[in-house]
Order: C-alpha cells, then structure tokens, then sequence
C-alpha cells in the first residue's frame, strides 16, 4: 500500500513538472463531462415535469373516462361510484389572470386516487381548508411570481371571478392552477359539469361501462409514456445528440493529452519497473491515478454542466412550451443519479480515452530503449489505416443513408459522417502539405512545409476538434437560418385571416356572427371546424375550411394536383401535411381513409403542405363536407377578414360585447409574434451547444500547441543559430499553424454543408416530418472561417509570445542537451 | 404512544385527521372527538326521539355513525364476522349548502372475518353530489355501492327489514336483516354519558337483528345467517381531551339477552366504564360503573402493536363472569385510521356472541 503511494507520488510529480498537460487533460475532461451532464440536466428535468404535468392533468398516467363531448353531466361520476367504480371528478379549464392564461384544474380530494401519486401534498396539506369556501388555489411557486401575488393574496380573474386564496404547491406544474372541482365549476361557469374522470383502484366488483353511462364516455386506458413524452422526444434527442458530439469532442482532447503524457513518462515506467515495482504494480497505479484525475475532472465537470443546464434552462423550457405546450419550471433538480451517471461518464471517457496509451504503458517491455518520438512515428504508420477508416465510415454513412429508416439512423448517418472527416483530416492536410512542399522555392519554404508536417501528428487531434466544431456550426447555422427563412413567409400562408375567433358555444357563434354581418369592415366570416381523431395510431387533426380565396391564394402548398381546391369544395379530396404524408407514406393522387361518426371518409389527396413544428399530423377539408361528417362537433371556430385598420377597433368591440377572453379571440399578428417567437427559439439551445462546442475546439487547439510548443525547441534552435531572429521564428510558426487551421476550417465548409444538408433532408424529417429548402449562406460561412482563424490566432498568441521572450540561453541549451 | 395510535372508537373522525383534515387535533386525545363543539348543536338530557326522522342524518351535530356488526355462522357451522359502517362530519357548522360547497364528508368501512383471515376495504365522498348519504324514508345509507336500505315493509321502530351490501377487492357480502323487538335507548333514554365532565352523545341501537344472506371471500360465497347489532351514534363533542381511546363490547347471550359495556381509557383518570343491560323482552338498565369489572387476560401481536385481545369481564349486579375470545386475533382494520374490530365468543356464567372493538392501541 505505501508503496503504491509512493508510486503514485513518483508518477503524479510528472504532472508538477508539465501543469500545462494537466491543464489540458483537466479542460479535456471538464468539458467533456459539463456539457455531457448539462443536456442531461436539461433532459432529466423535462422528463421530471412531464411526469408532474401528465399526473396532474389527468395524462394517461392512470386509465380514465372521457367525455364524447368536451364536458359531462356529474352525475354521472355519481352514477359510476354508486356502480362501484373508483373514479375521481376532474374539471378542466383556462382562465386568466393578471392577463396571464392558465389552466385551471377542478379536482376532488377525497376521491382521488392516490395512485396517481403526485399530488400527495394535496391529499396531506389541510383538506378541509381546500374544499371548505373560500377554498385554496394552489399554483407552483414560478406561477405565483408570474402573476405577481403573495401567497393568501385573493385574486378576481380578468372576466371578474373571485379566485380561492393562492397557496403555493412546488410540486404543481407551472401554469397550473388546481382548486376544488366545485369551485372550478363556479369559475368555468359550467355547475354540475365534469371533463373527466379518473380511475383509481379497483375495489370489489364493478357494473359494466356500458349499463351507467351509455355510450357518454369512453375508456382511455393508462399509457406507460406520456403523450408530451412521444411528443418530445425527438427533441430530447436532438440535445442528446448534441450533448454526445460535446462529449467526443472533448475526449479527443483528453486522449492527446494522455497520449503525450503517457509517451513522455515511458522513461519513468522503465526506471520504476527497473527499481524492482512489478508490472501489476505499476498499471493499478497508473490506473488509480487516471479515476483520481476522472473524478476530481468529473465534479468540477458536473458543477460546470449544472451551471450550463442552469443558462441553458429558460431556452429549453421556452422551446419544449412553445411547440408542445410543455411546461418547465426554472428552477434546477438534480437527481443522486445524475450525480452518479455524470462521473460515471467521466471515468468511462477516460478510460476510453487512454486505452491505447495505458496498452502501450502494459505491454512495455522493462528494457525497451524509450523512444521519445516514438509517437510520432506510429502516429505516421497509422494514418494510412485512418484513411481507410475515414473511408470505411464514409462508406458506412451512406449504406446508412439509403438503408436505414428511424431518426437514430439519422444520427448514425452524421455520426459516421463527422467522424470519417475527421479521421480524414490528417491524411487530407498531409497530402496538401505534400503539395505545398514540392512546389515550395528555396530552403526555408520547404523547411516550412516538410516542419508543418512534422508537426501535424502533434496536432491533428485538436485539428479534428477543430473541423468538427466547424462542421456541425456550419450544419446548425445553415439550418437554422434556412429555416427562419421558410418560416417566415410559411407563417403569412398560414394564418390568412386576420382574426380568429373561438366562441363559447355555438348559440354565442350564432349571435357573434350575426352582429358581424352588420359590419361593413369584416369583409368576409370564414366558419371553421376542428377534430381531433387518429390514423394509424397517430393523432391527427382535421382542419375544415371555407372555400375562399384567402387560403386558395396562401395555403402553403408544397405539391398539388390540378384543381386541388376544387376537389377540396366536392368534399372529395383534402390536403394532407407534409408530417401525415411522411408518416403514412401518402403520395399526391392517393387515398386517405378517415374514421368519422358518420362512418369511413375515403378522400383523395389534393395536395401537400408545409405544417412546421407541429408534433400531430393535420388534414384539411372544406368545412361543409368537415360538419356534415362530424355533425356534434361544436360549430364555434371561424376566422374573418377584416379591413386592416379595423381589426384593432372590431377586437376590443368583441371583447367587451361578447366578453371572449385571448383564447377565443386573437388577432393575426399577435400570432404570428407568438409563432415567431417560439420558432426562434427552438434552436437556441443546439445554437449555444454548437458554440460551447467550438469554444471547447479552440481550447484543444490551444493546449495541443502548448504542448508541442515545448517539443518545438530541438526544430526551431538550428534555424535561430542560422541566423533566423526569434521574430522571425515567431513569424513562422504562426503563419504555419494559420496555415494549417485554414485549410482545416475550409475543408469544414463543405462538411458543414454536408451537415446541415444531413440535418435537412434526413435528422428533421425523421424527427419532426418536416423538410426545410436548403439555403447556402456565403456570408454565415465567411463569418465562421473568420471566427475559426480568430480562434487559431488567439491559441497561437501564448505560444509565439513565449518564443518570441525566449532568452537565447535557452535556445542555446538545446545544443548542450543534444545526445 | 404514538399520534396515529390514538383515534376513536368510530375511527372516523381520526381517519379523517388522517387524510388531512385538522391534523392539529390528533393532538387532542380522542382526535376530532374531542375537539371544540362551538357553532355545532349540542347534546342535552331528555331529548326526545321520533323515528324515522332520527334514522336520517343531523347535519347540524358534528359527527355521526351508523353502525352494524354480525356475529354469522355458514352450514358447516364455521363462524364469520361482518361489518358495515358508514360515518359522517360536518367540517363547518351552519346551514347545508348545495352541491360541492355542502360541508359534510362521508366514510364507509367494510369488513369480513373467518378464523383464518381478515377483509377490510374503507371510501371516502363528499356530501351534497349524491356519492353517499342518508334518507330516512324511505330509509336508505349508501356510500359508492356499499348499501344499507329498508325493505317493504320497513317498520321505523325496529328499522327493519334490512338489506346490507358492501365489497372489497377480494370480499362481499349481501345481508338481509330482520328483527321483531324494537330499537333500544342507550345510556339515559338515549342520551349516553361519555365522561363525568359531561361529554354526551345521542345513542341507540337495534341488538335483536337476524341475519341471513351470502358472504364471499376470495370468490368463494357461502351461505350465512346469526345475529346482527346495530348502533347509531350522533353527537359534537362526545369524548374529553384526555381520552386516547376505548374497549367497546356487544355481547349477545345464548340466553336472547344483550349485553353493551365500554370502557374509555383516560390518561389523568381511571378509565370510565359504563353499559347497558338489554333484556330479551328489550328492557334496558343502565349499569353502575362500580358494579363493572374488564380485565384483559391475553395480548396479541397486531401491526406491530400490543392489543388485549382476550378479556374477563364481570358485572357484580347480575352475577356475570365470562372471559372472551376472539374468531381471529388478527382482526385489524388497517383503514386510514386503524383499529381493532372483530368478532368474539365467550364462556363463563353466560354463553354467547358478540363484537369487540379496541381503539387506541
């Protein structure tokens, strides 16, 4: 034991005497393991809020009984219960306060089923002051700051509705108001109406379904997954891809990092092995020493990523509730779990990492001469098989391409894609340097190119992280901004009207209808209808639209047959997204069959349009054939073209007559600002990610350099006792490694294109079904090998100011050290 | 002692506490029994009973149970116990309002007991909606699909015919209950003293039921019949602080005789006892407290506690000397709020049936 300790002291004082290695092993790891553990932070908690949401809301975490229609008498939760069925009454609804909408949750404490589990505080906080008048209102602590009250604060809804007492419940989702059932109908003004009902445990027998409620309710049975959890997930794997890239790259560092220590501490392996430690001995140490470094790398690395998970939060959240009505809240849990998993990943990279050096360091024979440049040389012999592996990867992303199907084979794909570039890199830049030396005039430009070969094993790890980090920008720019493009004017097709209003019943339809028909500044009242069934198992919904020249002219058609709208009017043909298209594999000119209660609806497809961002799939067809195939739906949708400078005018009229709240009655452009908003914002996070990534190139880049700067002096002394001043030396070295980095950077251009084309065309489809136009944006990629070159020069600038100061003795002493 | 330990001999209350409501008053000796009465009616001597009216609930009293247990016995001869209770609180005194704002909060325990194994299921509802309730004519006690109802034709004064039901996951029964002598006045005509500070509730009870009906457990029925006790129990402040809970008996005799005694432990006194002698003709005689003797002679093990579950009780005015044994030492009722109930025999200078429950253990 003592002796291990002092082997370990022998073998860690290497890391004293080179604290840059250490540096950039300890950065490698850090950084590595932040952002790794950061999108898993981010990932956990979504899931954990998911989990609170779905229970919450009565997700399908339990079974429960659904209305045919949007609410049910309540008696017939009495009727269930007295037939022995443990159901519990839920009423859904959304009010607004303080301007803010939220969803109010009617439920009934003493029923609830405790299975449901995570509401226990509810069951465990006074009962009796929830239910007894005025009740509580219990909201998540982020909701009770959004609209701005204390706790026990009494608050009015903005149609005037006395709220209970606010009472702040952590476990509640944010956006979420939960009361008592009975006073969630008083608010909703819907008495004795239930939206649905919860099914607990079993007890005894029960009468059939059928014999109390008739054909009023249906039975959904529990799902083991969330349907946000489907929804989103796509998404979650996105960041994790993202976060794995991170991860790679920065393993890439720490494995130059311990190739080199490793190499240089050959000589101290034979002296120890020579003073008699035996060869077990010494591999349980130097493996000790490599999970003491994990794991202190590991927590620093863990604190990192919750700090990053933290910055990163609000942008996640905003993103998962703007395309999928996800709520997060802002505030950071972290499980015992992730702790553990975060420095579990730590030790695996590392030792994944340093396999092959800790091979090396095993197999060494005890007298072997150490051979100090050693690495270089193999480095040399192994290129020719990185060439055929960048080969067999290349050839694999396409095999991939053509055969596989799923998103994750769409992340194989850009897998094998990055990592046959990179492991090209070096054979690439070796065969241009080639280039460049053969043509190259006189001694000191063909010294210039043959050095920057030499030094091109030293440095090619960090040129990979370099070109990766490139790549995916360019891929993730190049997406991002394609799609902001597309949006935009997407979005102009999409909400034609100008105002679009949802009535409470069809009663107030009715009268809100006629009173605008009096109105010569609505120029046109265009009915729609909404359902919600499923095809093949997906959720689909089924648009019914007027037949009016605001959509024929601007429905965003991606393909269409002749006179698609025409046969849309027959009620014979609709128009399917892109998503449902994709999904289902329907071609133009096909047939779509649609379960309806009038039974089966065969249509033919007319057309195929562009639907970003939605996670269900969407039909549209005219509105007549659309109500006389669902006749109960509510007839409550409609949409109106209004002159321009009217519209603000006509919504405050209908507000204050008609008293619609900003649920059922919202303008054009206040949607499209939503929309926008949330568009912007769903890629922020692979944004941040891309650019943590490419910081975390540069700092490759820089300690890669720092290190060889110091292997450099033997290269460099010869040439400074020629006569070459220390500026000059500086000089070169600099314009080699610029040299080096711009090609690397251009070579990542096209890739990156490759990346982004690969995002496009098969990663988003198969995540979202959805297809972007590619755009090439000259401009973003000039930026980018702008900020590539900035990055090189600034990993540059210790390196050369160190040679530059370089006391000539030091220089000098090189020679005296010369064996 | 712990918290969870003490509760009621009607648990209700308690298993309330234990949901939620109040759990302040668990504090308070006898849980919500015990708590302050102010704004709820109280209990006085000489009320006047009328029936069926005081069949049907008194919402303007806090709490309030009606209560069955059957001493039961299938062809073969083996003995099986059944209970159906339902309970109800008010949570606020004042007038019943409508719907979900209507203050009072039901619960229903049901039980079956073999030799062998013991079956309890509990719910819980809100008044006001129609998940449980009581009418008292015509008289029907429901909550969910456990049922109590009078069959035609119901007489008010023996509240009978009966048709009970109740199941649980793996137990059932079905029960029809008939009796010919009438109800009997607990205590002083109906007004039951519950400790010498005055503490009171309104107390009667039918002892003189027959029963007859089918009883399943694990799916497999058999058919039963014996002999039923009814009690109904309403008040607002029933018990005093220190009271932490009671050993309660209902004894039928071989004889035809009825025997109901209690006994109220109370942490700053010796316990309070007190019973009624219910002769077969109906007759009822308060006992005198001093002439009343129960000792445990045996201890179980149950859920982790000690109960006395074998017990000798004499009463010195009527030269009775018996020891009881339970059916099943096991019988606990692990509802929100546990307690001991169960069926029992006894040997000694009478021979007989009846139940025990032991609360506060």
């Amino acid at each position: 034991m003592k002796q291990g300790l002092w082997i370990l002291a022998v073998l860690l004082s290497h890391w004293r005497r080179h604290p840059t290695q250490l540096a950039t092993l300890l950065v490698g790891l850090i950084s590595a393991t932040a952002l790794w553990s950061g999108v898993q932070a981010l990932n956990q908690q979504a899931r954990t809020s998911y989990d609170r949401a779905a229970a919450v809301f009565g997700g399908t975490r339990v079974a429960m009984l659904v209305g045919r229609d949007s609410t049910f008498s309540q008696k017939l939760f009495v009727d269930l219960r007295r037939a022995g069925w443990p159901v519990s009454p839920v009423l859904e609804g959304r009010v607004r306060v303080g301007g803010r909408s939220l969803r109010l949750l009617g439920i009934e404490p003493v029923t609830f089923p405790a299975e449901t589990g995570t509401i226990p505080s509810i069951r465990t906080s006074d009962l009796q002051t929830f239910i007894v008048p005025p009740g509580e209102a219990l909201v998540a602590p982020e909701t009770l700051s959004q609209v701005g009250a204390a706790e026990g604060a009494t608050l009015r809804t903005d149609e005037g509705a006395m709220l209970p007492p606010l009472k702040v419940q952590a476990q509640l989702a944010p956006g979420v108001m939960v009361v008592d059932v009975g006073v969630a109908q008083r608010i909703l003004h819907l008495p004795g109406q239930l939206s649905r009902l919860l099914i607990g445990q079993t007890r005894g027998t029960r009468a059939p379904l059928e014999a109390i409620a008739g054909d009023k309710l249906r039975y959904v049975a529990p799902d083991a997954e969330t349907d946000l959890e489907r929804l989103t997930d796509s998404f979650h794997l996105n960041l994790s891809a993202f976060g794995l890239l991170s991860f790679l790259v920065g393993l890439f560092i720490v494995n130059s990092a311990i190739g080199l220590a490793f190499e240089q501490r050959m000589p101290m392996l034979r002296t120890l092995r020579a003073c008699g430690v035996s060869s077990r001995m010494l591999n349980g140490t130097l493996l000790a020493e490599l999970m003491m470094v994990a794991l202190v790398a590991g927590l620093i690395g863990l604190v990192c990523g919750y700090l990053i998970a933290a910055a990163l939060l609000p942008d996640v959240a905003s993103s998962l509730q703007g395309l999928y009505g996800a709520r997060i809240p802002g505030e950071l849990t972290l499980t015992p779990q992730w702790w553990a998993a975060g420095l579990a990943m730590s030790a695996v990279g590392t030792l994944a990492a340093a396999a092959t050096s800790l091979l090396k360091a095993i197999r060494a024979p005890v007298l072997a001469m150490a051979q100090p440049y050693a690495r270089q040389q193999t480095q040399q012999r192994w290129l020719g098989w990185q060439g055929l592996a960048a080969l067999a990867m290349l050839v694999a992303a396409i095999a991939v391409l053509i055969v596989g199907n799923s998103l994750i084979s769409g992340f194989a794909i850009l897998a094998a894609l990055l990592l046959g570039a990179a492991l090209a890199l070096p054979v690439l830049l070796g065969f241009v340097l080639r280039i460049g030396e053969r043509s190259a005039r006189g001694p000191l430009a063909m010294w210039f190119w043959a050095d920057s070969r030499e030094q091109l094993p030293g440095l090619s790890l960090a040129l990979m992280a370099l070109l990766l980090a490139l790549a995916v920008n360019v891929g993730v720019g190049t997406m991002v901004e394609s799609f902001s493009r597309t949006f935009a004017t997407w979005l102009d097709g999409r909400l034609a009207a100008d105002v679009y209003v949802n009535a409470r019943d069809d009663a107030q339809a009715r009268d809100i209808q006629t009173s605008l028909r009096a109105r010569p500044e609505v120029t046109a009242i265009l009915p729609s209808g909404r359902a919600e069934i499923e095809i093949g198992g997906w959720p689909v919904e089924v648009l019914g639209l007027a037949d009016h020249a605001t959509y024929r002219d601007r429905w965003p058609l991606l393909e269409s047959a002749p006179h698609a709208w025409d046969d849309v009017r027959s009620g014979r043909a609709a128009l399917v997204s892109e998503q449902l298209a994709r999904r289902l594999n329907l071609r133009l000119g096909g047939r779509l069959d649609v379960s309806t209660p009038d039974g089966a609806w065969s249509l033919n497809i007319a057309a195929i349009y562009a639907d970003y961002g939605n996670p269900k799939g969407q039909i549209v067809v005219n509105i007549d054939a659309f109500t006389s195939r669902f006749p109960n739906l509510p007839r409550t949708r409609f949409g109106l073209r209004v002159t321009p400078d009217k519209i603000a005018p006509l919504i405050d009229d209908m507000r204050k007559t008609f008293h619609l709240d900003e649920s059922r009655l919202s303008d054009q452009s206040t949607l499209k600002a939503e929309s926008t908003q949330i568009f912007n914002r769903t890629f922020t996070v692979t944004a941040a990610l891309n650019t943590f990534t490419l910081g975390v190139a540069g700092v490759a880049l820089l300690t890669s350099l720092l290190t060889l700067s110091n292997s450099r002096l033997p290269y460099l002394a010869p040439l400074w006792a020629i006569g070459l001043t220390r500026r000059q030396l500086a000089g070169i070295e600099l314009l080699k490694t610029l040299s080096i980095a711009f090609f690397t950077a251009l070579l990542a251009l096209p890739l990156g294109l490759l990346v982004a084309w690969c995002l496009i065309a098969v990663v988003n489809v198969r995540a979202f079904g959805w297809r972007l136009p590619l755009h090439v944006f000259p401009l973003h990629l000039a930026e980018l090998l702008g900020v590539a070159m900035l990055a090189s020069l600034l990993a540059m600038l210790v390196p050369v100011a160190r040679l530059i100061r370089m006391p000539p003795a030091a220089l000098i002493k090189v020679f005296a050290d010369e064996r | 002692m712990s918290v969870r330990a003490r509760l009621s001999r009607r648990g209700f209350a308690a298993g309330l506490a234990a949901l939620g409501f109040g759990g302040k008053a668990l504090a308070q000796g006898f849980a919500e029994l015990g708590a302050d009465a102010s704004g709820f009616a109280a209990v006085t001597p000489g009320r006047r009973f009328a029936f069926p009216a005081d069949h049907g609930p008194h919402p303007d009293h806090r709490i309030e149970w009606w209560y069955l247990t059957a001493n039961l016995s299938d062809t073969n001869g083996n003995a099986y116990g059944a209970q159906w209770t339902l309970f109800r609180q008010a949570m606020q005194p004042g007038p019943q309002r409508d719907g979900w704002a209507n203050q009072q909060i039901w619960m229903g325990h049901a039980a079956v007991t073999r030799a062998d194994t013991h079956r309890y299921s509990e719910t819980f509802a809100r008044g006001g909606v129609g998940q449980a309730g009581v009418d008292a004519e015509p008289f029907r006690a429901w909550i969910d699909s456990w049922q109590m109802r009078g069959l035609d034709p119901m007489s008010a004064a023996t509240i009978a015919p009966l048709q009970i039901n109740a199941s649980g996951t793996d137990f059932g029964y079905a029960l029809r209950l008939d009796a010919t002598r009438p109800l009997v006045l607990e205590g002083d005509a109906g007004y039951s003293v519950k400790s010498e500070r005055g503490q009171a509730s309104y107390y009667y009870s039918q002892p003189f039921f027959t029963a007859n009906g089918t009883l399943t457990i694990d799916g497999k029925s058999a058919n039963v019949s014996g002999r039923a006790w009814m009690d109904r129990e309403w008040s607002s402040q029933p018990l005093a602080s220190d009271q932490t809970g009671w050993d309660w008996f209902a004894l039928h005799f071989e004889s035809g005789e009825k025997l109901m005694l209690y006994r109220l432990r109370q942490s700053r006194s010796q316990p309070y006892l007190t019973g009624n002698w219910i002769g077969a003709n109906g007759q009822s005689i308060v006992l005198s407290a001093n002439s009343i003797a129960m000792t445990p002679t045996a201890t179980t093990e149950v859920a982790g506690r000690k109960l006395p579950t074998h017990w000798h009780i004499a009463v010195r005015d009527r030269n009775f000397t018996i020891e009881t044994v339970p059916l099943n030492p096991a019988s606990w009722m692990g509802t929100s709020f546990s307690y001991w109930e169960g069926p029992i025999s006894f040997t000694g200078t009478h021979r007989g049936v009846g139940y025990l429950e032991m609360t506060g253990y």
